[in-house]
């Protein structure tokens, strides 16, 4: 390799990691700048914005979870995930092994359909479900702010449960089918343990979704003890505006469950956003 | 067992069925099979359709209804149009609408930068499995949160601010979230550095699913970089790209509410008001329901059509993979 060939390699790489590192940099920045600050005082904070701080000041987690109604906030937000993501699970395996292994009319125009509702904005149905949620009394309650999620998470876990299911071979159902088995034993003994690892990708990626989710809870969760985190954590911004160290401990505390799942299961996390994107 | 089958099943010409659904029923239940094999589906579809029609179906019907009424002392009535014309002459609603609009410039330029990060994480630089797990990391928090924190790193006194201030930049120590001016510029900052590592990871596992051989063809052939990328790369990512690109916009246009509403509330003086977010104050804080109702019938046809757009480009890529 002559001198120059190998300078214009150090350059290329120089300008790939320079590139990459900056955009690095970027994407963390504002998850260090929370880590650190809610570790400082008031006054710490105001003097040394991004530096570390000087020494590990804990209460404003103490702030954070008294202030602000935490734990009510966290389990609220706990309950109603495990609540929709669950109940939607089942639902959508099974509609999803009705299109991926059964024969009926209509099939693929209601696949499309279904398909089709994953990019509609929940905005749009937000007044009439309120219409419809007071006349029920459902407001202000965990199964009717679930329903409202199941329904918004079917569309996607259909179609990533039928693609999946569509991969299992044939043989395997025909043969436990002569040995006598119905659908329904098919489904529950054969389906469903081969799809373990689409299954987590789905859990994974539609609790992060709710667990994130600020309109739906904001309309239907409003009484105070019934808010949910996101809730919680969009009205600091007007209560604790004085305070940022606490209010940073209080995000810190609401992003670190995602942060930890998303480190142990990344490619979970991977898959289930990619996936049906890319083949 | 199947000798047994096919006696039993004489007028039945799919014998396979019958084996399958044979088994050990006993007899007389065999007449009713077949109604069974039409009604089964259904019955695995029955939860998710109540679901549907309850969460989707339901409200984009009485949607439609609501938006061409008005609340009159009391009672909902026809109106027409009413609803429709007032928006239009609304300047809020428009200014909206100018807004969401404004924000689908973010798509290119996320678009851009997908694709160059992901073509260096691609090339196997140094770190770069490292690279992926950090750049894809903000899509996966909290809007609400991010926004938060983002809010305090454009405070006027905020952390960036101070930076610039430092490295002698004075003149760019704005008011980043609190002029009209840069508001919804700021905004478009945090939407690209919050959605771009979607583009990144999608681009990333589409390009490892390429056959390697393309390229070496392409580095044999004397193709330079550029042309390397230009060749092979984006031709190769067309579908993805597409695919990025129709979501993107769709999310420019729809779903951008918690950016907005955690960031800026739609100020200073409606310079980041944004179509749903004037669908949530018309419909939960003025009581104007059929406004609202009205907004949401036209985001809910801007969005249809992408939809459209959408399934097309699928229906296209999915003939592309069969053949």
């Amino acid at each position: 390799m002559s001198a120059g060939a190998r300078i214009q390699r150090g350059i290329a790489i120089l300008v790939r990691q320079g590139s990459v590192i900056l955009a690095t940099i970027i994407s963390l920045f504002p998850v260090y700048f929370m880590l650190v600050s809610s570790f400082k005082t008031k006054s710490e904070y105001i003097q040394n914005k991004w530096g570390l701080p000087s020494s590990l000041y804990l209460n404003n987690f103490n702030t954070a979870l008294a202030g602000e109604k935490f734990f009510i906030r966290f389990a609220n937000s706990a309950i109603l995930t495990a609540l929709s993501v669950g109940v939607s699970l089942v639902i959508a395996c099974l509609a999803a092994y009705a299109f991926a292994r059964m024969e009926f009319p209509g099939k693929d125009t209601l696949f499309n359909l279904v398909l089709s509702l994953m990019v509609v904005p929940p905005v749009v149905m937000v007044v009439p479900l309120f219409v419809s949620m007071v006349r029920w009394g459902l407001v202000n309650t965990y199964q009717g702010t679930s329903i409202i999620y199941i329904g918004l998470l079917l569309p996607f876990s259909v179609y990533m449960m039928t693609n999946f299911f569509r991969t299992i071979p044939r043989e395997i159902i025909e043969a436990s089918r002569i040995d006598g088995c119905t659908n329904l034993g098919v489904f529950w003994r054969i389906m469903m343990p081969l799809s373990a690892p689409a299954v987590i990708t789905l859990v994974v990626v539609n609790a992060l979704w709710v667990w994130n989710e600020l309109l739906i809870a904001l309309i239907f969760m409003q009484k105070d003890s019934m808010k949910t985190l996101m809730v919680g954590i969009a009205a600091m911004r007007s209560r604790n505006y004085v305070d940022i160290p606490a209010t940073m401990a209080g995000l810190l505390i609401a992003t670190i469950p995602i942060v930890i799942v998303y480190l142990f299961g990344q490619r979970y996390f991977i898959r289930g956003l990619t996936g049906g994107a890319v083949k | 067992m199947p000798s047994r089958t096919s006696k039993s099943g004489l007028n039945n010409p799919d014998a396979s069925l019958t084996i399958r659904k044979g088994g050990g029923l006993p007899l007389p239940y065999r007449p009713r099979k077949k109604f069974w094999r039409k009604l089964e589906p259904w019955l695995y579809l029955a939860p998710m359709l109540i679901a549907i029609l309850f969460v989707f179906g339901y409200p984009l019907v009485s949607l439609i209804i609501l938006s061409f009424q008005r609340r009159l002392s009391g009672v909902n009535t026809f109106v027409g149009l009413t609803n429709y014309k007032a928006l239009f002459k609304d300047d809020v609603f428009l200014q909206a609408v100018k807004n969401n609009l404004m924000l689908v410039i973010t798509v290119p330029i996320m678009v851009f930068i997908a694709l160059i990060l992901a073509v260096f994480l691609f090339e196997r630089i140094r770190g770069w499995q490292l690279y992926r797990t950090t750049l894809f990391l903000p899509y996966l928090l909290p809007i609400t949160v991010v926004g938060l924190i983002f809010s305090y790193i454009f405070q006027l006194s905020g952390v960036l601010n101070e930076f610039l201030n430092l490295i002698g930049l004075n003149f760019l120590a704005l008011d980043w979230l609190g002029s009209t001016r840069y508001a919804l510029p700021t905004l478009m900052f945090v939407i690209i550095w919050k959605e771009v590592g979607f583009g990144v990871v999608l681009f990333l596992a589409r390009l490892m699913s390429v056959e390697e051989e393309l390229f070496d063809a392409a580095k044999i052939d004397g193709a330079n970089w550029w042309q390397l990328q230009w060749n092979i790369t984006v031709p190769q990512l067309a579908t993805v790209i597409e695919f990025f690109t129709v979501v993107s916009v769709i999310t420019m246009l729809s779903w951008v509410f918690n950016y907005v509403f955690v960031m800026t509330g739609g100020g200073p003086g409606n310079s980041t008001m944004v179509t749903e977010l004037f669908v949530y104050l018309m419909g939960f804080r003025y009581n104007q329901m059929n406004i609202a109702s009205a907004v949401s019938v036209l985001l809910l046809l801007v969005t249809g059509f992408f939809i459209f757009l959408e399934l097309r480009l699928r229906a296209g890529t999915s003939a592309a993979e069969v053949s």
